[in-house]
């Protein structure tokens, strides 16, 4: 018999939260900010709930190093916040990816820069994708497009997070920690991987210690080269989504929240009878450089949207090389949101 | 043959890089003793951050991680919480835990976390070669005070102890020294103390331990043991500041 996949209605904020529970995470810290306030005050229940380990932690310096000591005991642990509180963990990201902690943070991002306002914003992908902390690390970087995404995207961190020993980065935004959409419930995972690296004390074995800090000369070298073929091997995490992109002659690539309302301009566009496609990188650590440059290839023009004043389109501007693509730029900053119309106005004009 | 005292099973056999009359070397032989005495060695997870604190993870026979400065009470935390069997201490220098980390410490204590701090007080910035500290004494001498520290500049030091003692979540808060053999052995017996009150699970508790760094003092070993008997335990009294544990029925 099959068995009835639960619907429920959640905000992005809440799907995530269920995405962590269902991967078998039992450890959130975190602190109160703006747009993701539902996100600290549902896993204060959740994590009761399921017999987990919740704390509201004294900042984002504090929740962020919790989870640094969680995964230390070998938890599954997350935190979420939006983006001046992901600034101050950065250089807790650091020490994750240095120390190769399995983690998931997400960023519900909002409008800035400094306290900005509290809006979506896609304005936090330099910081996402180029390491926002010190040093030479790289985490995979999910970009959910809607709240069933948010839930999938943020399960599917955790299992990343493990097979790579590194942090995972879930970067939403403001409209999806807010909104309510239907979402179908992944089943509790039962297995959880083991961790022999661990600390939980040195019983019938050598102790473990966890650590990023390496004096003797050479040593954090070859630590950076060891830590550098896991970011090669995570270049095949690679996802994205085409639409309508077989037989377009111009092509809009977007990510996120924003993709969405990007989608519904080139509806109106495709019924107009412009073939006119979309491409979405669902991950924006490791790009989609590979996928997006064969489209690329075979279209005129191209125009990028996002809520910034234009991040990802560095990135597109890498996979455009050795195309003949003109690549034209709509963006809105400081929580910004456009509509569809507007998009398709921009369509329109180039 | 009795043998009347061997190598703690705690400690690896390792020389530390600790420069002559280091008071860390000493500290974590104690904290290795009490734990070898309580027969945890297997059960303890140590958190040691950014300082000359964090080689400790050399030096200690058990499971140790760093962490970022001042942020071991929140890395502590998580650790105990995930493990609540587990023997769980932060070992903190004044820098780490009474400058860039008075947020996470007051916050641990005030939340009555079960694990125990070792705040290692030698009133200077040690590892990065002897800058002012928060616990830097009046008239000290340091390389960001070169004519001495000046209150109307550079404000007071930080009596650590008194001030978590006032917290509800702080059971069990005690200074110590190490100026003499006397002072050695009450350490000890307040490291003692401090792991049985987590292991009772009855709260937070510290021990401030006032250590020497002659290097950074620029005194010979010995001049430095002087210097923290006369100096810094008249400016920080030794002695038990809080114990709920005892007067619990």
């Amino acid at each position: 018999m099959e068995t009835k996949v639960k619907r429920v209605l959640l905000t992005g904020c809440e799907a995530s939260g269920e995405g962590a529970i269902s991967a078998g995470c039992r450890f959130y810290a975190g602190y109160p900010i703006t747009p993701q306030n539902r996100f600290p005050e549902y896993m204060s229940v959740r994590m009761e709930e399921t017999n987990g380990v919740f704390l509201q932690a004294e900042s984002e310096l504090a929740a962020i190093n919790m989870v640094f000591g969680a995964a230390v005991a070998g938890a599954r642990a997350m935190t979420s916040s939006a983006s001046p509180g992901i600034s101050l963990m950065q250089e807790g990201i650091s020490y994750l990816a240095g120390c190769e902690l399995p983690s998931v943070i997400v960023n519900m991002n909002r409008g800035g820069p400094g306290l900005g306002d509290v809006t979506p914003s896609q304005s936090d992908y330099f910081q996402a994708t180029r390491g926002g902390g010190h040093g030479d690390y790289r985490m995979p970087v999910l970009a959910p497009w809607s709240v069933q995404e948010t839930h999938d995207f943020t399960y599917l961190a955790f299992d990343l997070a493990d097979k790579y020993r590194s942090p995972v980065f879930v970067l939403a935004d403001g409209l999806l920690a807010q909104v309510y959409e239907s979402v179908r419930l992944k089943p509790r995972k039962k297995r959880l991987p083991k961790k022999s690296w661990a600390l939980t004390g040195c019983q019938g074995r050598k102790p473990n210690s966890i650590r990023s800090l390496f004096l003797t000369p050479g040593v954090l070298e070859a630590h950076n080269w060891k830590l550098q073929k896991k970011f090669e091997k995570m270049q095949k995490e690679v996802r994205y989504e085409t639409y309508a992109c077989d037989d377009a002659e111009y092509l809009l690539v977007s990510y996120g929240s924003c993709a969405r309302i990007v989608k519904e301009a080139m509806d109106t566009a495709r019924k107009e009878g412009l073939r006119i496609g979309l491409f979405r990188p669902a991950t924006l650590w490791p790009f989609p450089y590979e996928a997006l440059r064969e489209i690329l290839s075979r279209v005129k023009k191209v125009l990028v949207v996002e809520m910034s004043l234009g991040q990802m389109l560095d990135d597109v501007r890498l996979a455009a090389i050795g195309t003949t693509a003109r690549i034209f730029f709509y963006g809105r900053p400081g929580g910004g949101v456009p509509d569809p119309a507007e998009i398709y106005q921009e369509i329109r004009k180039k | 043959m009795k043998s009347l005292y061997q190598h703690p099973k705690s400690l690896t056999e390792t020389t530390t890089i600790y420069c002559p009359g280091c008071g860390h070397g000493l500290i974590q032989k104690l904290i290795a003793e009490v734990i070898d005495e309580l027969n945890l060695r297997e059960k303890t997870v140590a958190v040691a951050p950014v300082g000359c604190a964090v080689l400790s993870y050399d030096y200690f026979n058990f499971d140790v991680t760093e962490a970022a400065h001042g942020r071991a009470p929140a890395v502590a935390t998580a650790i105990r919480r995930v493990l609540p069997d587990a023997l769980v201490f932060a070992y903190q220098g004044d820098g780490d835990l009474a400058a860039i980390g008075t947020a996470e410490i007051i916050h641990a204590a005030a939340r009555g976390e079960h694990f125990s701090v070792f705040f290692v007080n030698n009133a200077t910035y040690g590892m990065t070669k002897g800058q002012m500290a928060p616990t830097t004494l009046p008239g000290q001498k340091t390389t960001t005070s070169v004519s001495g520290r000046k209150t109307s500049l550079h404000g007071y030091p930080i009596r650590i102890a008194e001030l978590l003692a006032q917290l509800d979540g702080a059971s069990y808060i005690e200074r110590t020294s190490t100026s003499s053999l006397k002072e050695i052995a009450t350490t000890k017996r307040a490291i003692k103390k401090a792991f049985l009150c987590q292991l009772n699970r009855k709260g937070f508790s510290l021990v401030e331990i006032l250590a020497s760094c002659p290097t950074n003092w620029k005194l010979s070993p010995g001049d430095a043991l002087t210097w923290i008997k006369k100096e810094m335990e008249s400016y920080y009294p030794v002695g038990v500041i809080k114990d709920i544990l005892e007067i619990a029925p």
